[in-house]
């Protein structure tokens, strides 16, 4: 099926036949990672932006490398020594770099909604690396690849998403994904970490651990996120440890063959015990090695073919 | 687009001969067969290699390793279409480093198809040597590009197009010619 988008926006956007090509182009990338001259010449002459307002290793270097497997030329701006520190607009920011003939632009940052404002008037192709709390739409297609990798499919599958899914737009991208696939969805944390509106999403909520995990299939953490925890949204760390770690003894009430995965970074015997991490239950570096190729695919699907017409 | 049948140039009782007319002239050419491996071009390569592998292993009690090549990252004209391609998989589970390469392809027409292979086989491993293996070669070359092995010549205007079917995934063996109906731009 071809892909006619300009634009990732976010997963709300996409169709479940796009999220399937999406997929099944990834998987045609995942062997080139894996050979000994890992580039082909697919994107050559293309450039692409990394334009990251807030802190990431993974994600910017997972595109980075994605892009220069597919020979793209990548530029990573710098929020440290760029002119948004002098007082510089994003919409003047990103005119200016659409103005060098770029031909996509990878955006994160703190406010959700801005992929989609720079998509209304930039005539590069936007993908969007995180918005605030609102969408991470390559994680969570790196997700759904590793789960069918495992699961086949996702029809049926119980999906456990524990931890702060308040602040973790992970965890947004990650429900239109699977609602959309036809998994159920099952979120579980302390009551200030998951406002009752998320049932409008049609997924199921649960603060009890050992009753929401029991007979899952997939079991998706999220990371504690320290830095935003000012405004006190649980007692203290041990007491999150005590009721919402995911332990050996809790992790045997899903499935046998249930996956642990973790979008990073970790905190270790924070969300989920050390040794559980690293057990052969978790596919956390799966995830990330499968993000290369997923980005790879999105690359390619946004920017092969003719210049398309500015719209969504 | 719609297209009507000029000729029906093989058969499936010639296209046996010439297959097994090619698969002795490659027995004889490569003396060291034990080098040999076969990449099949997606995606009716991938099913003339397997029946050359399995003539050679019927005639020389020899396995020969086969690949499938997906050349879709690698064409010139990639960025001319209107919509992407579909890529689908590479898939060679076996080193080619200091092998004879067999390249396999049911149609040699401008050469671009067998540049971009070679381009990706380059990139996967530096091969003793590679050949090239067609069922057809129609002419209209616009590389230089020549086969080693060829099934049988046919000059053909370039309106035309040939149409390689196989029984694996077309039902039966012949090779066609037909013509675009209605007028082209």
């Amino acid at each position: 099926m071809p892909f006619n988008q300009k634009n990732l926006l976010g997963i709300q956007y996409l169709s479940p036949d796009e999220i399937i090509t999406i997929l099944d182009t990834a998987e045609s990338f995942l062997e080139i990672s894996k050979r000994e001259v890992k580039k082909v010449p697919t994107l050559r002459g293309k450039t692409v932006v990394n334009l990251f307002f807030e802190a990431s290793t993974r994600t910017r270097s997972s595109f980075e490398l994605a892009a220069k497997r597919l020979s793209a030329d990548i530029v990573n701006f710098n929020l440290n020594s760029s002119s948004v520190i002098k007082g510089e607009s994003l919409k003047d920011t990103v005119l200016n770099l659409a103005a060098m003939n770029t031909d996509a632009i990878i955006v994160r940052h703190s406010c959700a909604g801005v992929p989609h404002f720079m998509s209304t008037f930039c005539k590069s192709s936007i993908i969007n690396a995180g918005d605030g709390f609102h969408e991470h739409p390559t994680q969570a297609l790196l997700d759904a690849f590793t789960i069918r990798e495992r699961k086949k499919s996702f029809e049926g599958l119980k999906t456990v998403i524990i931890g702060d899914v308040l602040h973790s737009r992970v965890a947004r991208s990650n429900i239109f994904l699977l609602k959309k696939m036809g998994a159920n969805v099952v979120l579980i944390a302390p009551p200030p970490l998951l406002p009752p509106e998320f049932k409008s999403l049609g997924v199921n909520i649960d603060f009890n651990f050992e009753r929401g995990i029991e007979d899952a299939d997939v079991i998706m953490m999220l990371r504690i996120q320290l830095e935003r925890q000012q405004r006190n949204f649980f007692p203290s760390i041990r007491e999150y440890r005590n009721l919402y770690q995911l332990t050996k003894k809790r992790f045997a009430r899903a499935k046998k063959n249930a996956i642990i995965m973790h979008p990073g970074p970790i905190n270790r015997d924070v969300e989920i015990s050390a040794d559980l991490a690293d057990s052969v239950k978790s596919v956390i570096l799966k995830q990330v090695e499968n993000g290369i190729a997923i980005r790879m695919a999105i690359l390619y699907l946004l920017l092969g073919g003719k210049d398309r017409e500015t719209t969504n | 687009m719609k297209e009507k049948i000029k000729a029906k140039v093989m058969d499936s009782p010639k296209m046996k001969r010439a297959f097994h007319r090619i698969v002795t002239e490659i027995i004889e050419h490569n003396h060291n067969l034990e080098n040999l491996v076969i990449i099949g071009i997606r995606t009716r390569g991938i099913y003339l290699g397997k029946r050359i592998a399995k003539l050679i292993k019927d005639l020389e009690k020899i396995k020969i390793p086969l690949g499938v090549l997906d050349i879709t990252l690698y064409r010139d004209d990639f960025l001319e279409f209107e919509l992407q391609h579909m890529v689908k998989k590479t898939e060679i589970d076996f080193s080619i480093k200091n092998k004879d390469v067999l390249l396999v392809d049911d149609v040699l027409f401008t050469g671009r198809t067998i540049r971009a292979a070679m381009d990706s086989i380059f990139d996967l491993g530096r091969p003793k040597s590679i050949q090239l293996f067609v069922f057809i070669d129609r002419g209209h070359r616009e590389l230089p590009v020549r086969a080693d092995y060829v099934g049988k010549f046919l000059p053909t205007s370039r309106r035309e197009i040939v149409h390689v079917h196989l029984k694996e995934i077309d039902g039966n063996d012949e090779v066609l010619i037909t013509e675009p109906s209605g007028i082209i731009k």
